[in-house]
């Protein structure tokens, strides 16, 4: 066990399972290498996720794609339609809409058009959020929308623990994921083993528990949720449910409604603008199944319905953050 | 080609046209839900190339798949039931007209997105290619799709990885209800293939022997590591986009003139019988034969099993953990 950055966890993910299983690969953009004057040049991804993959495996399990979404993924969907077990890197989620009709008419539909006659076990990776700067066209976070089509999985890991064992379980599984990585995380650091161990889907985490107000949050909001939990806690003696689903779908329904039936209060937290996101589902879950418990109106803490903006004042001013939680928490307790 | 070759093209040739013809009565009356689109006049490409492949071998087809599936030796009561809705239909009536696939067949489905096939298809190229087979991947395209970007896209990775992919471009010349001479930038569809760094060829798709000659060098090609190719193959359309398409846009002379100068049936029969590799009477016991088929296909897809409602939650996920 040692202390590892979130790129390294998956990095190691990506190393376990291709040892593993031969039918492992990966496609996308930068992600291996080359060879210059019969030397191997290796890239291993622009954020550096899949260093090493390239030097030991090569180009036939680690392919350099053209900028093509579309082609990678049909490439990869294609390849585990035929007993392929394959990962693709989308530099980007904002990138995902050049190839939406490959994630989301054919990928996520596979199965169920076909009768079940076939699985698509693709797993697909992807940056997401804000945080860097890097403007409307490369911040956005995307998981909400997959989260909304039937046939496909979604994970989105707060820390690096997670996001390996999640990996591990994402590229294990027979049904295709897709696989944020918050990209401001990668360098975020804590104890993570060094032998493979998977995650099951379905199952939240519970960074902090507490008996006065329910915190849900997905991916790096899940730290600003701790944070908040944190300092209500030392300052105020509030005590805090934080919960992270980790895997938007499946959403584990139960541990969310279990806390709100004890707290009877309810503050759930993301990076996406409030319109048909996460927020407005757990939302919407509680006061479907769960309004008798609670004690007062759900409040949610989203970025503004704007794009995300470039500027380090005003992406500050648009993400979420502790100090705008702990007044939803205010709120739900007056 | 051999007689029993020839006499089993002459079979799927026949039995893909009277699918069709069937299928446009029974739709006529009702039957049938949803929309359909119809391969009639288009047959020689799709046998000329399948009769190439076997099991192994993977194929992405079009909305207008019927004669895809059953090139590839989908069975023609399977296909009926799916059309149907029944749950004894290949994708058990979750697909229907526009879905059908048979993975058992190397089939991996009929799609209804334009274009959406050829990346698809250069993954199962990939699988190819990794595992060291030997067997190839087709993906039909129409002409329209030809001005679909990821196709190109698809064309691409094919030939940077030197795929065993085949693109078959089926130019009927017509996008849906607009001639593609109007919206294509470079009519020469072959030339914007080559482009992309591959052999492409365009044939009479008219001409069974032709589209058979040429998907035979590509396939070839393919299997001995050779990379991609393109085959742009010309036939008309018998019948509109899909059908209720009331055609305003030619006339029923112009359809009948096509009927009597390009229809790949007589121009195959003429052409095996001058031959003397196939007699008239043989023609005409596989004639009978494929309408007793359509017969009992049409008659299984009336009786066959319907779903339930609880079968809309089946086969979403693997499992939904």
């Amino acid at each position: 066990m040692t202390i590892k950055s979130m790129r390294d966890a998956l990095n190691e993910a990506l190393h376990h399972e291709f040892e593993r299983d031969p039918r492992v690969f990966l496609i996308g953009e930068d992600v291996g290498g080359f060879e210059k004057d019969g030397q191997p040049v290796e890239i291993g991804g622009v954020f550096g996720v899949s260093k090493g993959l390239y030097r030991k495996y090569g180009r036939k399990r680690v392919i350099d794609a053209p900028i093509s979404e579309a082609a990678i993924i049909g490439a990869a969907s294609g390849a585990a339609l035929c007993g392929m077990r394959p990962i693709a890197e989308i530099m980007f989620a904002d990138l995902t809409a050049v190839c939406f009709d490959q994630i989301v008419n054919q990928i996520a539909k596979f199965r169920y058009m076909f009768g079940g006659q076939c699985a698509c076990p693709v797993v697909i990776r992807m940056t997401t959020g804000g945080g860097r700067n890097a403007g409307a066209q490369h911040s956005q976070t995307f998981y909400p929308i997959f989260t909304s089509f039937p046939g496909l999985k979604v994970v989105v890991p707060s820390n690096a623990y997670d996001a390996k064992g999640l990996l591990i379980t994402a590229i294990r599984d027979e049904d295709p994921v897709i696989f944020f990585e918050p990209k401001v995380l990668y360098t975020e650091k804590c104890e993570v083993p060094d032998e493979a161990y998977a995650i099951p889907f379905g199952e939240a985490a519970m960074p902090r528990e507490g008996e006065d107000v329910t915190l849900v949050a997905f991916g790096q909001s899940v730290n600003w949720a701790v944070q908040a939990a944190d300092e209500l806690r030392a300052t105020r003696g509030i005590r805090c449910d934080v919960i992270d689903p980790r895997t938007p779908s499946p959403l584990d329904e139960e541990t969310i409604l279990e806390s709100v039936a004890a707290t009877g209060r309810l503050v759930v937290i993301d990076e996406s603008p409030p319109r048909c996101g996460l927020t407005a589902d757990v939302a919407a879950l509680v006061a479907d199944k769960g309004f008798r418990d609670l004690k007062a109106p759900i409040k949610t803490v989203t970025a503004p319905h704007t794009p995300v903006p470039q500027a380090r004042e005003l992406e500050r001013a648009y993400l979420p953050n502790p100090r705008r939680i702990i007044a939803a928490v205010e709120e739900v307790l007056a | 080609m051999t007689h029993d070759g020839l006499l089993r093209a002459y079979r799927r040739l026949r039995l893909l046209r009277e699918f069709e013809e069937r299928t446009r009565v029974e739709f006529q009356t009702g039957q049938i839900a949803g929309f359909t689109h119809l391969y009639a006049g288009m047959e020689a490409i799709a046998v000329g190339v399948c009769e190439h492949l076997t099991d192994e071998d993977r194929i992405i087809s079009t909305h207008r798949g019927h004669g895809h599936c059953l090139a590839k030796g989908c069975d023609p009561a399977a296909m009926m039931l799916e059309l149907w809705g029944s749950t004894d239909g290949l994708c058990r009536g979750k697909g229907g007209t526009m879905h059908i696939a048979d993975f058992s067949r190397g089939m991996l489905g009929a799609n209804a997105v334009v274009g959406a096939g050829a990346p698809i298809a250069v993954g199962a190229a990939l699988a190819s290619a990794m595992t060291g087979g030997t067997w190839v991947a087709v993906s039909f395209v129409g002409d329209g799709g030809t001005n679909i970007g990821s196709v190109y896209e698809a064309m691409n990775l094919a030939v940077v990885l030197k795929l065993p992919k085949i693109f078959v471009i089926e130019d009927n010349g017509w996008g849906e209800m607009t001639p593609i001479a109007d919206v294509a930038g470079n009519r020469d569809l072959a030339a914007r293939a080559a482009a992309m760094g591959m052999p492409a060829v365009s044939v009479d798709g008219v001409d069974f022997f032709a589209v058979h000659a040429a998907a035979g060098e590509a396939i070839a090609r393919a299997r001995r590591g050779g990379g991609p190719s393109t085959i742009v193959a010309s036939a008309p359309r018998f019948y509109g986009h899909h059908e209720g398409d009331p055609q305003l846009y030619r006339s029923r002379e112009e359809v009948a003139e096509l009927r009597r100068r390009e229809d790949c049936l007589p121009r195959f029969i003429g052409r095996v019988t001058a031959e003397g590799i196939l007699s008239a009477d043989e023609i005409a016991a596989v004639d009978a034969d494929i309408a007793r088929i359509m017969d009992d296909a049409v008659a299984k897809a009336k009786a066959g099993p319907r779903p339930v409602p609880a079968d809309v939650h089946e086969h979403v996920y693997a499992r939904y953990r």
